[in-house]
């Protein structure tokens, strides 16, 4: 009877092909994986060192590429006060680790993933939400310690709930944000309107 | 509920099920308070934020499939090798180390909630991270029992019986329990961690789990229709080749916007647009063989669950999948309810229906009953409404968040720019809010489904027993 069955729908045929065709798919992945990590490492192109938070952040529209695309301007340091890159890294780890331990994708998309409850925070530090560029350092403040007071729901009802963020660590979250959208996320979010820039 | 007659493996699989069952009801409950919190956004508001209602909602998903699965490979662990399991008193220590841990994680998310920006949150409270929330303590638990329960698997065929199924159900949890490491390290470059993010969840969900259903999809089949096993072994294989053709590369659909570079557009949308091929061969596989044998099987409402399980894949994970995975679409629906949906009846229809199954195939024998059929079952109206229910609320939501979506990327994302203006202008729109209002009614309807399912699980051809045991007592 197994003379009869072609080699095409044989088992051993398959086998050999479903060993193969994961090997060899994963090797694929591992040398895409070691192309792609470089080009993501902090200071590439893509992903801009710590310290960018030192300098003025923009997202245009780049004709080459066809998409808006983060700019990195002159200096315009965050709060008023040039970090070393250091310094720079401190702060924004900081400003991570307090994003992950108020689980803020809880409710927020980061670079897209988490859940949709609540905006996007890939591009927060450039949203129009923060009135001018003047305002805005200080408006990030009031309203991550004390989300209540300052909500910003659009009609919605839907407010920020009070994480107990000090003004400390509001300034560190701060800081992750700013450096987050110096990201080059491909053209995501799109067609944003950027602060400063509406109109 | 007595045991004795369920052999070592079975009887762990057993307590491994009621845990399943009693975090898919916990699902559903967050899921509802959720659902609420959309429509009423000051609902628990500073008691139960909607973060952990999420959060909660999202992991005993992810855990009580995790339980589902090995509970099923326990199942089928000593019929399948042929012999008894090699460390029975190990595997049940595991058990109660896993379930301890999962208590703990999900008291500390209701009670403790979040902490403070440093280690200590990560390793004891909350990483933070969307479906790997559990701390650092309880991955390395979680890790430790998945090897306990890995050993049991290898060691146990080792011992008794290499099959088909049981070689790709070995390799596939090495990999599945590999992966998970990919997700155990903190990078504050957020472009790093949700690289390595993606290979935890997208080669769990879209390759390593879909492979592991692969492997019950092939033992279900031989045991509820009695499709011969080179049959099922050749077609398990043909899904491998497939599923792993595809999907380990369809990872790229991932790496659009996170950072990493332009050619994973092209690698993304070309190989998570293969995604479903696989997809449609199960369909034909398990449509093809309850055809030929005309759906007689010994178990209806296991048998009935596949059939679910193989339309639910194709259409969960594949249609709906692939309707926005390709790069151009994606840059409009990529983080909205399109995702929610998409994520509703991909995880019910791949993962929830198969596990489904598996219990049902584990009460008939429980019960000690030859088949599950009208001779046994009367009219089985429990697991036929259950099974209507269940499958009706998680498609009605599918729809309803799709809507919101739809609404979202055009509202949202083509015309309001993106923002947070532009957010809050589609969450207000009625087509938006009436599509949350569906989801909620269907959610009902899922936990109508859910409360039927318990209680036909918890009785299913228990009576008959009974009436069967008085007609052999009066016969003799």
């Amino acid at each position: 009877m197994s003379s009869n069955i072609p080699w095409w729908s044989s088992e051993t045929f398959w086998k050999k092909t479903a060993i193969w065709v994961t090997g060899f798919m994963f090797l694929v992945l591992i040398a895409l994986t070691v192309d792609t990590l470089p080009q993501i490492s902090v200071g590439s192109e893509r992903v801009p060192a710590y310290s960018v938070i030192n300098k003025h952040i923009s997202y245009e529209f780049n004709d080459e590429r066809n998409f808006q695309v983060p700019v990195i301007g002159g200096d315009d340091p965050l709060f008023g006060k040039m970090l070393s890159e250091e310094e720079a890294e401190a702060l924004v780890t900081h400003g991570k680790k307090i994003t992950q331990g108020r689980n803020c994708m809880g409710c927020h998309t980061l670079l897209g993933n988490g859940s949709y409850f609540a905006p996007d925070l890939t591009k927060a530090w450039l949203d129009p939400a923060w009135s001018s560029e003047g305002e805005r350092e200080q408006m990030m403040i009031d309203f991550l310690m004390h989300p209540q007071d300052n909500a910003r729901s659009f009609g919605s009802g839907r407010t920020m709930p009070d994480l107990n963020i000090s003004e400390e660590e509001a300034r560190a979250v701060i800081a992750f944000l700013k450096w987050m959208s110096s990201i080059d996320t491909n053209g995501f979010p799109y067609s944003f309107t950027v602060i400063d820039k509406e109109g | 509920m007595s045991l004795a007659h369920l052999n070592g493996g079975q009887q762990l699989a057993v307590k491994y099920y009621i845990v399943a069952v009693v975090l898919f009801v916990a699902q559903i409950l967050f899921g509802l308070l959720s659902g609420i919190q959309y429509l009423e956004p000051d609902f628990l508001q500073g008691l139960l934020n909607f973060n952990i209602t999420r959060t909660v909602h999202i992991n005993a998903m992810i855990v009580w499939m995790l339980y589902g699965f090995i509970g099923s490979v326990y199942w089928l662990l000593e019929e399948e090798s042929e012999t008894e399991i090699v460390g029975l008193k190990l595997g049940n220590l595991g058990f109660w180390v896993l379930t301890s841990a999962v208590t703990v994680v999900v008291l500390v998310f209701l009670f403790i909630q979040t902490g403070p920006g440093d280690d200590f949150t990560r390793w004891f409270i909350n990483e933070g991270r969307e479906y790997i929330e559990a701390p650092r303590w309880a991955d390395i638990g979680i890790v430790i029992c998945m090897l306990i329960f890995f050993y049991n698997v290898a060691a146990t065929f080792s011992k008794g019986k290499w099959s088909g199924i049981a070689g790709v159900l070995t390799l596939d949890l090495v990999a599945l329990a590999g992966i998970y490491l990919a997700g155990m390290f903190y990078t504050t470059n957020i472009s790093v961690d949700q690289y390595w993010w993606w290979w935890v969840i997208h080669l769990w969900v879209e390759a390593t789990w879909e492979v592991l259903v692969g492997c019950l999809m092939a033992w279900g089949l031989m045991k509820t229709l009695g499709v011969s096993r080179k049959i099922v072994t050749t077609w398990l294989y043909i899904e491998v080749a497939l599923m792993f053709g595809s999907g380990i590369l369809g990872i790229g659909h991932h790496y659009f916007w996170i950072g990493t570079p332009e050619y994973w557009f092209s690698i993304g949308g070309l190989f998570s647009a293969l995604e479903p091929v696989p997809l449609v061969a199960m369909v034909v596989h398990a449509v093809y063989d309850s055809g030929v044998r005309h759906s007689k099987g010994n178990n209806n409402p296991a048998l009935a669950w596949l059939i679910a399980h193989a339309f639910g894949n194709f259409f969960g994970a594949g249609v709906w999948g692939f309707m926005h995975t390709l790069p151009q679409i994606n840059l409009f629906t990529h983080g909205t309810q399109w995702s929610a949906s998409h994520g509703h009846l991909a995880f019910f229809g791949a993962y929830a229906t198969i596990i489904i199954a598996m219990f049902y195939i584990a009460a008939q024998y429980v019960r000690g009953q030859s088949s599950f059929g009208p001779a046994t079952l009367g009219s089985g109206w429990k697991w036929k409404w259950a099974l209507g229910l269940l499958n009706l609320g998680v498609v009605g939501m599918t729809v309803a968040l799709l809507i919101s979506g739809y609404e979202q990327s055009f509202i949202e994302r083509a015309v309001g720019g993106s923002t947070w203006m532009g957010y809050f202008a589609a969450q207000i729109h009625p087509w938006f809010i009436q599509g949350m209002e569906w989801r909620m009614v269907f959610g009902l309807v899922t936990t109508a489904g859910i409360v039927l399912l318990v209680w036909d699980l918890l009785t299913i051809g228990k009576s008959r027993v009974v009436e069967q045991s008085r007609v052999t007592q009066t016969v003799s």
